[in-house]
């Protein structure tokens, strides 16, 4: 006992040392991903590609001169842990900000958390708006980033009718009613415009796409397709066993990205389109070069990160420019401290993949936005570069 | 033979929990911040939502472990009690929303008011949650009504064992798929969330968060005496017997099914309430609560604590959290094999739970002590549940 005790003590103090040593270098950051439950196949590549961002960022010096240290939490997408790891993360490792989130829901359920500790979080996947949080920022595409311009190029295309498919949760029903509002004002009948939902994972799709197939027989029909997930499988087999292609009945699909490509069978979607603000195919210098060096990345990667098959998608480069947003409004700021990160954020610009982004004072990001055809390959091939759209949470202020 | 009387261990343990839930942690979280013993409001929830699924775990045990009905749709009441309580607090959020209208946002953009046009957008079953004592009201009756219309049909059909419980799993799964329906009034996928004050206090002040804590332990307390008075009466002993012997129980004139009928209703009451004190202190409640796999967790806190005893099972709930909390946290990419690793031991090597081991090494030391091989493995059940 007696020369135990003196062990311990110097041990501690050591451990107390390197700690205080540890935190005058490097700023705590945290990353809110689910890495299991239904939502970490999405999810765990947003892990990944901040870990990738951190390490990019932190071989070039850092932030202010600190490193990052991730804190990874799994919040398991279980909704109420979403909030218990949020407040974690705040009251507990005291980050500087967090990166995280994918589903409505845990947003909507972290927000009341962020806002009571005023911390800060930058939220990177597509979704319904008609939000606006001072603790939390959108780099995610907003309904008239992807949606709206989605629906333009139909009109431009000659559709004429519209046949709305969704899950039944948040993000399809408002996107949908956005869009309902903006075809009328585009002079499309009532009769032309269909909506429906299905549960998640729903399977029988044939009396849908019996439906879509009567619908679209006069042609110059579409189909706006928010399913998200697997239960896109059984719907894309269903609508080419009936027949139905992509050259008489085109779906452009909001919830689909390159990383959902890898666990579906990407035949059924051939010629069926998507729109994003980021697409892996992008040839600028600048994502030649994100892909290049998260390929590199992944080799040395630490353990647990997947490395086959690995591609990059929208959501991932959003989280990545969220970081490098965050990265210069704190040195704009000169400080870590949130109230000051907030002002300096908005008018920040940043050279992203895609082109110029640049954070505006409603937290939303203007950012070109693409439209893509699905290949074989499970990569999307750039048919129309739309050019820059300022993201708007709220519809009212983008439909007249 | 369980004693009706609560025993001198029993009573200290509780004047222990009550001196440690009233006033020592309330008094460690009210210390300034700065001070080394404070308590966070944050790790007081956190304690505070453990209890909440103590109480779940009690009734989980009060059908399983002393009547032998394996409920696989427990959280289902733990939900409806979540959400009665959350339909209150979302009507007092007021113009505090994203649209600043005294309609909840989700009726808001699901257009509801040109649903309910009479109404000004709210569901005429909303109205009446606007009073405090309707949702408490609520809170007891809708899953006692609920429970009773199920466990009527079910127990009048003498549907026992695996049947049950796999009815009980369809149930709430059939609930967890219409909560998820935006059509449903109930918020759909996202529930309810983004609450302000419950009774005119602020949610998110520590007094709040302190007072919320203290009522789950009073709640978990008086429970645990209710299960306790229940389990050790006349009423008892027909519970373990119909566990042990319904068709005996049956042969000598008990209407069993009333029995099961009363158990099941109280049952899925104190989950409800324990749901209730859920929902302000995690900040929200959505179908996802309902999903069939929430059920299953509880009945693996109760197996982990030890089924059949009062204090296993808040043992359980409250360890099985706190790993869960610690391990997502600290080994976030592991934790799913730590805690799969821990029920396959426990139900292995320790099929009476955390309160078994202190019997089963006392069993094993009897017999390193006589040398002998010939005694028995311990029995599934505790010597004072045997007849």
């Amino acid at each position: 006992m007696k020369k135990l005790l003196p062990k311990i003590l110097s041990g501690a103090a050591a451990l107390a040392l390197a700690l205080t040593a540890s935190a005058q270098d490097t700023v705590k950051v945290g990353i809110l991903h689910s890495l299991s439950g239904t939502m970490a196949i999405s999810e765990t590549s947003l892990k990944d590609v901040l870990l990738f961002t951190f390490d990019e960022i932190n071989a070039k010096g850092g932030v202010l001169g600190k490193k990052i240290e991730p804190v990874i939490v799994d919040p398991a997408s279980n909704w109420p842990l979403f909030a218990e790891k949020a407040e974690g993360l705040l009251v507990k490792d005291k980050v500087a900000v967090v990166f995280g989130c994918w589903t409505s829901v845990s947003r909507k359920s972290v927000l009341p958390v962020f806002e009571k500790y005023n911390g800060l979080l930058f939220y990177p996947v597509q979704y319904e708006g008609e939000e606006l949080s001072k603790n939390i920022f959108y780099t995610a595409e907003a309904v008239n980033q992807q949606a709206v311009p989605a629906v333009d190029y139909m009109l431009a295309d000659g559709k004429k009718k519209f046949y709305l498919v969704g899950s039944d949760y948040v993000y399809p029903r408002t996107t949908n009613k956005i869009l309902k509002k903006y075809l009328k004002s585009k002079g499309i009948a009532d009769a032309d415009i269909i909506e429906i939902y299905t549960p998640f994972g729903h399977t029988d799709y044939q009396t849908i796409v019996a439906e879509i197939k009567k619908f679209s027989a006069g042609g110059k029909a579409c189909v706006i397709s928010t399913l998200n997930g697997d239960t896109n499988v059984p719907f894309f087999k269903e609508f080419a066993n009936a027949g139905l292609t992509s050259e008489n009945c085109p779906v452009v699909s909001f919830s689909l990205s390159e990383d959902e490509f890898r666990s579906l069978p990407t035949k059924d979607l051939v010629g069926h389109l998507g729109c994003w603000t980021y697409f892996m195919s992008l040839t600028t210098p600048e994502n030649k070069k994100f892909v290049a060096d998260f390929k590199k990345w992944l080799k040395t990667a630490p353990a647990g990160v997947d490395r086959n098959n690995r591609v990059t998608c929208s959501p991932m480069n959003l989280s990545r420019t969220g970081v490098y947003l965050w990265k210069q409004a704190v040195e704009k700021a000169g400080s870590f401290d949130v109230d000051k990160v907030r002002e300096a954020l908005p008018g920040q610009t940043f050279k992203a993949p895609e082109g110029k982004v640049t954070m505006q004072e409603n937290h939303h990001l203007i950012n070109p936005v693409f439209i893509g055809e699905t290949m074989a390959n499970g990569q999307f091939k750039i048919i129309k570069s739309l050019g820059p759209v300022a993201g708007e949470p709220f519809s009212d202020k983008f439909l007249k | 033979m369980m004693k009706k009387t609560l025993s001198k261990a029993e009573l200290i343990g509780l004047a222990v929990a009550g001196v440690l839930v009233f006033l020592v942690l309330p008094l460690l979280n009210a210390l300034p911040e700065s001070h080394p013993l404070h308590l966070t409001t944050f790790t007081l929830s956190l304690l505070g939502k453990y209890l909440c699924y103590a109480v779940l775990a009690l009734s989980v045990d009060l059908l399983w472990g002393y009547t032998g009905l394996l409920s696989l749709g427990q959280c289902l009441f733990f939900s409806l009690g979540g959400y009665a309580l959350g339909m209150y607090l979302m009507l007092k959020i007021g113009t505090r929303g994203q649209y600043h209208t005294n309609l909840p946002d989700f009726m808001v953009f699901l257009e509801f008011p040109k649903r309910f046009p009479t109404t000004g957008g709210l569901p005429p079953h909303w109205i009446p949650f606007q009073h405090f004592w309707f949702a408490a009201a609520a809170i007891i009756w809708v899953p006692a009504v609920v429970a009773a219309i199920f466990g009527f049909l079910a127990f009048r059909s003498r549907i026992k064992g695996v049947y049950f419980s796999i009815l009980t799993q369809a149930l709430t799964y059939a609930a967890c798929l219409m909560f998820f329906r935006n059509d449903f009034t109930f918020g759909g996928n996202n529930g309810l969330t983004d609450f302000k004050e419950i009774l005119g206090f602020d949610l998110n002040a520590a007094s709040t968060r302190r007072g919320l804590f203290m009522a789950t332990a009073a709640l978990l307390i008086i429970t645990y005496l209710v299960c306790r008075w229940l389990t050790s009466s006349r009423f008892g002993k027909i519970q373990r017997a119909i566990r042990d012997s319904e068709n005996r129980v049956l042969f000598s004139g008990y209407a069993t099914a009333n029995f099961k009928l009363f158990v099941f209703v109280v049952a899925a009451i104190i989950a409800s309430i324990g749901g209730a004190l859920f929902v302000p202190q995690v900040g929200i409640i959505n179908p996802s609560e309902m999903a069939t796999d929430k059920s299953l967790e509880a009945v693996v806190w109760v197996a982990v604590g030890g089924r059949g005893t009062l204090i296993g099972p808040i043992l359980g709930a409250i360890g099985v959290n706190w790993l869960k909390s610690y391990a997502t946290h600290t080994v976030p990419e592991y934790w799913l094999f730590i805690l799969g690793a821990l029920f396959i031991v426990m139900t292995l090597f320790f099929p009476k739970g955390i309160v078994g081991i202190p019997s089963q090494v006392r069993a094993l030391k009897a017999r390193w002590n006589r040398q002998s091989v010939s005694v028995a493995a311990p029995a599934a059940l505790s010597p004072e549940e045997k007849p």
